[in-house]
């Protein structure tokens, strides 16, 4: 399944959404649970994830740590829980680092269910639009995640 | 130089009359009058927003010197959108994994 959706709901954010042909208890625990979540958030092609530690509850905090296969560079991130519902709400910040964008970073992950599928919806919230567009402009945005609602319908509305 | 106008390029896309006046343009180019009508705005409001675009680098204007028809750049939001198509594979990437281990997790629960 694909349709993965990138929006910029407003200045400062990013989302993204997609749908899963799983049950959501599943999808929250492949976001939840490390052993799961080491097999798939990896970012670009050649990238493993050998640490990956989640304290799951309000005011603990995670940590996933990315190493380059080819040439054993590292790039780290975490933050700290605000608000766990589950299956279906995690609230926390984020930051990397090696800051290479100002301040810190809210994210929210939500998940719904219907007709045994899910439906995924990450909004990160920078502390400013220019972080925002930094963000737009790296590469390097595997932790980092978010998207662009409205550049999506201008980008549809541009082809027909 | 690059990162700078994309910078602006972002910024002048992330306004909702912005976008509208860019879908517009696409079907053709248009004289500001023509751009202006669709909008609760004045023409002044509407002129602001088109040198924002303007100085994005996402329009221009045509040759006609009476009508100053506005036009599409499509090279430059063409730049911006492959940073965001960049940015949808590296997460797709990330999710077509996610589908498979979805998939295993799945055949585990019905043993």
């Amino acid at each position: 399944m694909s349709n993965l959706k990138v929006t910029t709901p407003s200045d400062r954010e990013i989302a993204m959404s997609r749908t899963f042909d799983a049950p959501r208890q599943l999808v929250w625990d492949a976001h939840t649970k490390p052993e799961l979540v080491k097999r798939w958030l990896l970012g670009p092609p050649g990238w493993s994830m050998p640490v990956c530690r989640i304290d799951l509850r309000v005011g603990g905090s995670y940590r996933y740590e990315w190493r380059s296969d080819k040439d054993g560079s590292t790039m780290a991130m975490g933050g700290v829980y605000r608000e766990i519902v589950a299956p279906q709400r995690i609230v926390s910040t984020e930051k990397f680092d090696d800051p290479w964008y100002q301040g810190e970073a809210v994210g929210t992950l939500v998940l719904t269910e219907q007709g045994g599928k899910t439906t995924l919806t990450t909004t990160v919230l920078y502390a400013s639009q220019a972080t925002r567009d930094a963000v737009l402009k790296s590469g390097m945005t595997s932790g980092v995640e978010q998207s662009y609602d409205r550049l999506a319908d201008l980008l549809t509305s541009l082809r027909r | 130089m690059k990162a700078i106008r994309l910078d602006a390029t972002f910024a002048a896309l992330a306004d909702p009359t912005r976008r509208a006046i860019l879908a517009r343009l696409a079907a053709g180019e248009a004289p500001v009058t023509e751009l202006a009508r669709p909008f609760a705005m004045s023409q002044p409001a509407i002129s602001k927003h088109l040198k924002v675009l303007e100085r994005a680098g996402l329009i221009s204007r045509g040759r006609d010197a009476q009508r100053r028809p506005r036009r599409l750049e499509a090279k430059r939001l063409g730049e911006a959108t492959r940073w965001l198509e960049r940015y949808r594979r590296l997460w797709e990437g990330n999710y077509q994994r996610l589908d498979a281990l979805l998939e295993e997790l799945k055949a585990k629960e019905r043993k």
